[in-house]
């Protein structure tokens, strides 16, 4: 480590990454062996960039917003790669250090259902001003100013911060969970599903809340996501994984028009479209275990372009234009 | 098809000014008022037809199809079946009644009873509804595999549900439900809990169970994109009410309710220009359905309220086009 002890790290220039993850690998362990969660998962964030990490169930993408912040539970059985933040690398740091400058201070992580873990019996005005006190030493008065600039920001009034969690409804309480992590201004905030459980109307409303912070601050977000359509709701970019895996990283217009994976394709054709005459078709079969996970392209089972050559595991090819894929079709001469 | 009510033999399900209330009591015993879940809902649904009901939580969709199950006494209103008064049903009745209508569930897992396996999952409606031999269980059993196509039979039937697939264990909720051969299938958001590529699959399942034994389903939902696929006829409810009805493509293409036009201007098509487009959203949430508003209960977030009519007066039902009905004045 280079810089002083007590100084913060230096921020990163505007040109360079915010946030590269590098072969990022997390298993569990179970009573059925090693379950490799995440498998050398490979990205990188610019500065004021929204990336949507997209995919269904049980394919490691929440795991890999805990191994992002190192917020792993006990059964965790190995990590490795490199997770950097502005040139730290945040796997080799001290958990203290970890604590103390880089979670809620430059990343913060609104968990999935956190809008229920809210405490029942602190005013939510309090809760959101705790992190400035804990983290920045702030007064309370001041810590509360803070707070209720960050409601009107989220679009809670202002006179809601001397309620508490049960006088809120469900949406106003994502808003207030939000409001927690965006009170410290980070540089950087992981959202798992923030409006997964909530109204159509709620959820249009606060990811355009969601914009308008990111024009406004200039913040950039990791949006983890099994929704199709919430996700280009923000995203500037599109990471999508299978199986433990991404299978394509592409910019979000390139995504939404023409993915390239063949699993990317067939998740397309099977989302439902408000003004589309035809019916969306499912993909069959399911995805493989992760306790065993075939040798081969873990699509492949299931993939209706699958050759010869998928018994083998693709790499990650690099197209034009910040665009990679995990697909044999998409190597040099191939036919994608 | 069946969408038209008046051609077949006259309607499966007749619902009449429906109210479904629950009281609310203070210290377990002080009336303190009710919550109107379901306030005053007609709508008639022809044998074969399949219905979706759209709305948000707390709309009062899933109260709705409880009372229409038999698990929720009605508080006022007329839900006749069949020619029966669900209202008027004794106990026996009412079993009988459950017999004719399947349910499907929202959550497949917590549906399912964890320490049974599929067999037993299975045979239990049987039993409870009298078919006591074994081998006529067995058969019906197999036979309700197929048609949600879990096959092969010998390697399910053993399972427990956590064995299962979501996908897998929503088609067992959905064999359970088809099993006692009903008229009627109230699905509750059947697919909310799986994934994209899920999804498709089971609904279309049920649509093709819903057309081949000529079954009439409601198909809850929140999710407008899904429905002009797999439904013919769409209702909207607010705040306890229906506010429009109509065919599914009417409905999507046509919307006359404001606060319809609102739920489809909040859905996004995947597509990368939504990233940088704010959408127009009424403020505020839905009301208490403890204190309705008075007039329209959408009044107070409609863009196109009329004052000195919409917060005074209670829309009716106004049919502005055949077929095509919304409950607001400004189609009066």
């Amino acid at each position: 480590m280079t810089e002083p002890r007590d100084a913060m790290p230096p921020r990163a220039d505007a040109e360079r990454s915010l946030l590269v993850v590098e072969d990022l690998c997390l298993s569990y362990r179970t009573s059925r062996g090693p379950v490799r969660a995440v498998d050398r998962v490979s990205f990188d964030l610019r500065r004021r960039e929204a990336l949507v990490v997209l995919g269904e169930s049980g394919c490691g993408k929440s795991s890999l917003a805990k191994a992002l912040l190192r917020l792993l539970p006990r059964n965790v059985d190995q990590v490795s790669g490199q997770v950097r933040l502005a040139g730290l690398d945040l796997l080799a740091l001290s958990e203290e250090r970890l604590r103390v400058d880089v979670r809620w201070v430059r990343i913060a992580l609104v968990m999935q259902a956190s809008m229920n873990a809210l405490n029942p019996v602190v005013r939510v005005g309090e809760q959101v001003a705790e992190p400035l006190r804990v983290h920045r030493g702030w007064s309370r008065a001041r810590a509360l100013e803070r707070a209720a600039e960050t409601f009107a920001l989220v679009g809670v009034a202002t006179d809601f911060l001397q309620r508490y969690p049960f006088e809120l409804s469900g949406g106003m309480r994502q808003r207030v969970v939000l409001a927690m992590a965006l009170v410290t201004e980070p540089d950087l905030v992981i959202l798992d599903e923030p409006t997964s459980a909530l109204d159509v109307l709620t959820q249009a409303s606060i990811m355009n809340r969601l914009k308008q912070i990111k024009a406004e601050l200039g913040t950039s977000f990791i949006l983890i996501t099994h929704d199709v359509a919430t996700s280009s709701e923000l995203a500037d970019r599109v990471a999508l994984m299978y199986a433990g895996q991404i299978v394509e990283v592409s910019d979000a217009a390139g995504f939404f028009r023409e993915p390239l994976h063949p699993y990317a394709q067939r998740l397309m054709a099977s989302v439902p479209r408000l003004h589309q005459a035809e019916r969306p078709s499912h993909i069959p079969g399911q995805p493989p275990s992760l306790l065993s996970p075939p040798a081969g392209c873990r699509f492949a089972e299931r993939c209706p372009r699958r050759h010869g050559r998928c018994v083998e595991e693709p790499p990650i090819f690099q197209r034009p234009g910040r665009h990679a894929v995990r697909c044999w079709l998409a190597a040099p001469g191939g036919s994608t | 098809m069946a969408s038209h009510p008046e051609q077949t033999t006259g309607p499966l399900l007749a619902v009449r000014d429906l109210r479904t209330w629950f009281e609310l009591r203070q210290w377990g015993f002080m009336r303190v008022g009710s919550v109107r879940a379901v306030d005053g809902v007609s709508f008639e649904l022809a044998r074969g037809e399949a219905v979706a009901i759209v709305g948000e939580s707390g709309c009062g969709k899933s109260s709705l199809a409880r009372t229409l199950l038999g698990l929720h006494r009605p508080s006022g209103g007329v839900v006749d079946f069949e020619g029966q008064d669900l209202g008027r049903l004794d106990a026996r009745a009412l079993k009988d009644y459950r017999a004719r209508v399947g349910y499907v569930q929202q959550d497949p897992y917590g549906a399912l009873p964890p320490f049974l396996d599929v067999r037993r999952i299975l045979a239990e409606p049987l039993i409870v509804h009298g078919v006591s031999d074994r081998h006529e269980r067995e058969r019906r059993i197999r036979a309700v595999l197929e048609e949600v196509r879990l096959t092969p039979p010998d390697e399910v039937l053993p399972k427990f549900p956590h064995m299962l697939s979501g996908g897998q264990q929503q088609r067992v909720v959905i064999a359970r439900a088809l099993i006692l051969a009903p008229h009627l299938i109230i699905a509750d958001e059947p697919v909310s809990m799986l994934d994209a590529s899920v999804r498709v699959e089971i609904l279309t399942l049920l649509r093709e169970i819903q057309r081949e034994r000529r079954l009439t389903l409601v198909f809850i939902t929140h999710d407008l994109a899904t429905v002009r696929h797999f439904t013919e006829r769409l209702f909207v409810m607010y705040a306890g009410r229906i506010v429009e009805q109509a065919q599914v493509d009417a409905l999507l293409d046509r919307p006359l309710h404001p606060y319809t036009q609102a739920l489809l201007a909040a859905i996004a098509d995947p597509d990368a220009a939504n990233a940088t487009r704010v959408r127009s959203i009424p403020a505020g949430e839905p009301p208490s359905l403890v204190n309705p508003p008075p007039g329209c209960r959408f009044h107070p977030r409609c863009p196109q309220a009329i004052a000195g009519r919409c917060e005074v007066m209670d829309p009716p039902l106004f049919e502005p086009q055949a077929g095509h009905l919304t409950a607001c004045w400004l189609h009066a």
